[in-house]
């Protein structure tokens, strides 16, 4: 029953992160005031999943809706059996047993069946798994590196990167969230399909936002490729490292910030400005003539 | 039988003759389970002290996000290698294999003997791993870089290494010793269709060792150069990778899990068909179902590393490989409810640990399948989903199944009854806390908290304390379990030789309560 109540839980919530989206839209100019309110983070005593945002984080949802009434029924199904064979077969209600021990037909049902079971399972596992993988036509890139213990993000095609820290407990401003906060959130433009480039630096970190759907580890000297497409501008989602990363890996979350498109591009302006004096904006030009040593 | 008790058997007399040159599997099984309830106490209680840090959001006990690590690492490794391993297969496989089929001893009983040696100075490194330079903490998986010398420097986890060693070939030698011994010492009549389903169990469990044990051995001895001597076989400044080190690791660490349960799925055959007396449903298709299991569990390691970056036709198939295991742990599911159907059932202890195991194995395991799908995998991965996947299946399938054991064996070990109030009392205050702390998990992974973390966002505050609060239930239940023994050794009740009639049909049940020292004067019969 707990799972059931989880799946309609769910659901109110989303259908709640939905209408405060629409006044948000309708109401205000927020520009870098990322509130609770229009933001996607955990809840206090939820007991589902965050509410889904992109295509990707949609099917997942989808998907674990699916499965969540597969395996309460299943679940439900098998106590129910025990409690039954509990009272029914208990010594002083049935004191003589049978002495059956096989029946070919029982057990090539609970064999089939669940195989079935699976099938159909697997079905909508793979048409999600497969979508999720498509990161060919994406509109841009943003380069994510995990170090201990701050993210950096870098946006190639604008020419800057800068690092995001935690915010501390002690320089909090209002509508922050304690460990998810961050100095200097990615930003994206909304209705973006974005390619994200993870990489690390020092020890294995994981880049995980879970509304977004999105989660792969980051390694030193290997670049891992996953996209998402965030649907909305003026909100913010959260997500924390989720590779174990030394002392203080519990302190390097993740801000999103989705923003419309001509917001961001006033952001972008800011940032090049910002951000200029970065060591790690790569030179953007003619690339240098490359000289061969030669034998002359 | 009584000719048996006062047979001069040549029993060791002197306290170290006994127990430290010990070659008897009986003695030895025992010096297993006591070593076995010693560790649970010191790993338990390292996750009382992690709930109690988690109870409220912020940081209160600990001094830092590294002890907090040291904790989950060395909480990890002793309950998997100095907990469950040892209590399933040193203890009950010892005690009981050679009895079931008819054998006078294990085929090695020296090295047996060593065997159990090598656990104590192991567990003395895993301990010394956790306080020197500062502890290792990494988690039970070990990862490099994190435990690489760049990531770790210093000798913790050069320590936790030499202790999976010493643990990994006392695992090995005890695999070989059980697998010949099952193999060539079957008391006439005992065919290999006949073997308790225990035995099959112990038969899968001492294969899955022998092939995975090697791996692990292999994977940390490379660790171990790469941290002391130069080599990069996981380090990518010198051509290695990491990634290398997980498919080891887990080659390893996905036959592992099921080391842990398949023993105690060969205790609750037993314990199911006894209390139901009625034989086992299906026989055969519980034993295969079990080899079935221990086949798969070999070929679906990267479903720990769907994260990682493994291409999609990769992850497509260790999907699907993954949701195949559900369908032999159905078979075994259904079968128990089957044996139980037209039963004549009494709620013993044990038979309440029994099916307290298959309805919270079958929450575990329905919550594995979801887990099972890569595409949805990345929001749950690391997350508390994969806490509470994993203690329903090992912390309240296999522990379980340890206890129910334990409770079913207890008067053929010891020769005395336990308090059955005592036994029910210690079960129900166990399933209410254990339940507690792990089934809100779920909803703590679903919503996005991660794993091995010291400090959560406040939005996570309240099933955290719903869990911290089960815990410390769970903890009186430890305490309780205690108290059984203590009442049963002091109020001294002899049990009979069988005390649970006719629905105990295995050879265990045949001989006194304790048995012999040397179990059969001469070899049983079987038809």
């Amino acid at each position: 029953m707990a799972f059931m109540a989880t799946f309609s839980y769910a659901k109110t919530v989303a259908f709640g992160q939905r209408a405060g989206m629409l006044a948000a839209v309708a109401g205000a100019a927020l520009v870098f005031a990322g509130t609770g309110a229009f933001a996607a983070e955990p809840l206090p005593w939820q007991m589902g999943l965050q509410p889904p945002a992109g295509t990707i984080a949609e099917m997942a949802d989808d998907l674990h809706n699916l499965l969540l009434v597969v395996i309460t029924l299943i679940s439900l199904f098998v106590l129910g059996l025990l409690v039954y064979v509990g009272v029914r077969f208990r010594a002083s209600a049935n004191p003589v047993p049978s002495k059956t021990s096989h029946n070919t037909v029982i057990e090539i049902l609970w064999t089939v069946i669940p195989v079935v079971i699976l099938v159909g399972i697997a079905v909508p596992s793979f048409r999600l798994l497969y979508y999720l993988d498509k990161t060919a036509d994406t509109d841009m890139v943003i380069k994510i590196t995990g170090n201990q213990w701050y993210w950096n993000y870098e946006y190639p095609d604008e020419g800057f990167a800068f690092d995001s820290y935690l915010v501390d407990e002690e320089d909090l401003q209002e509508g922050q969230i304690r460990l998810l906060s961050v100095d200097y959130p990615m930003v994206v433009p909304e209705n973006t399909r974005i390619k994200l480039l993870i990489t690390g630096n020092d020890v294995m970190h994981s880049f995980f936002v879970p509304s977004l759907a999105v989660q792969v580890y980051a390694f030193i000297g290997r670049t891992n490729e996953v996209w998402i497409d965030v649907p909305e501008g003026g909100k913010t989602y959260y997500g924390q490292c989720n590779q174990i990363c030394g002392v203080n890996h519990a302190y390097m979350p993740i801000e999103v910030k989705a923003l419309p498109a001509d917001e961001y591009k006033v952001w972008v302006e800011a940032a090049r400005e910002e951000f200029a004096m970065n060591e790690t904006v790569p030179v953007i030009g003619e690339p240098e003539t490359i000289v061969l040593a030669s034998a002359e | 039988m009584s000719a048996h008790a006062h047979a001069d058997h040549g029993a060791p007399t002197s306290f170290v003759r006994r127990w430290l040159y010990s070659t008897n599997h009986k003695d030895i099984g025992t010096m297993y389970l006591v070593f076995a309830i010693l560790a649970a106490f010191i790993g338990g209680g390292l996750s009382i002290y992690m709930r109690m840090e988690l109870m409220e959001p912020g940081v209160q006990y600990m001094a830092d996000g590294h002890v907090w690590n040291v904790f989950t690492t060395a909480h990890g490794l002793i309950m998997v290698f100095f907990v469950v391993m040892p209590g399933l297969i040193g203890g009950f496989g010892n005690w009981f294999v050679p009895i079931m089929i008819g054998a006078p001893d294990m085929a090695f009983p020296r090295m047996n003997n060593i065997s159990f040696w090598l656990l104590p100075p192991s567990f003395i490194l895993l301990l010394l791993s956790a306080v020197m330079d500062g502890g290792a903490g990494v988690g039970w998986t070990i990862y490099p870089p994190l435990s690489s010398s760049s990531g770790t420097p210093g000798m913790s986890m050069d320590l936790a290494i030499f202790s999976l060693h010493l643990a990994g070939v006392s695992s090995i030698l005890g695999a070989a010793n059980f697998i010949t011994t099952i193999f060539n010492m079957r008391t006439p009549g005992m065919t290999l269709h006949k073997m308790p389903l225990f035995v099959w169990a112990m038969l899968v469990t001492a294969f899955l060792l022998l092939l995975a044990v090697p791996v692990l051995a292999g994977a940390i001895t490379m660790l171990l150069t790469d941290r002391n001597f130069g080599t990069t076989f996981f380090i990518p400044e010198g051509g290695g990778d990491p990634i290398l080190f997980l498919h080891l690791f887990w080659f390893f660490g996905h036959p592992e899990v099921y080391i842990m349960i398949l023993p105690a799925f060969g205790i609750v055959s037993h314990i199911i068909s006894t209390f139901s007396k009625k034989p086992v449903f299906g026989y055969l298709g519980m034993a295969y179902a079990m080899v079935a299991i221990g086949f798969i569990g070999f070929i679906v390691w990267a479903h720990h590393m769907y994260t990682v970056g493994l291409s999609v036709d990769t992850r497509a198939y260790f999907t699907a490989a993954t949701m195949v295991i559900a369908v032999p742990t159905g078979v075994k599911i259904f079968s128990w409810i089957a044996t139980m159907w037209g039963g004549s059932i009494t709620f013993r202890v044990p038979m309440l640990w029994a099916i307290g195991f298959i309805f919270l194995f079958t929450v575990g395991g329905v919550t594995g399948v979801v887990l099972s799908n890569a595409g949805l995998d990345v929001v749950l991965h690391n997350t508390y989903y994969v806490i509470a996947h994993f203690h329903y299946v090992l912390s309240l399938g296999a522990v379980f199944g340890l206890f129910a054991g334990f409770y079913y064996w207890f008067s053929k070990m010891t020769g005395y009854e336990y308090s059955e109030f005592l036994g029910k009392l210690h079960f129900w205050v166990t399933f209410v806390g254990v339940n507690l702390t792990f089934f809100p998990m779920h909803f703590l992974g679903l919503a996005g908290m991660p794993r091995r973390y010291i400090d959560y966002p406040d939005a996570f505050a309240g099933w955290n304390m719903v869990a911290s609060i089960g815990s410390y239930i769970g903890a009186l239940g430890a305490i309780l379990f205690l108290v059984v023994i203590i009442e049963a050794f002091i109020a001294k009740r002899r049990a009979a030789d069988n005390p649970y009639g006719e629905g105990a049909t295995t050879l265990e049940w045949q001989v006194a309560s304790p048995p012999p020292y040397h179990t059969f004067d001469e070899l049983p019969k079987v038809k």
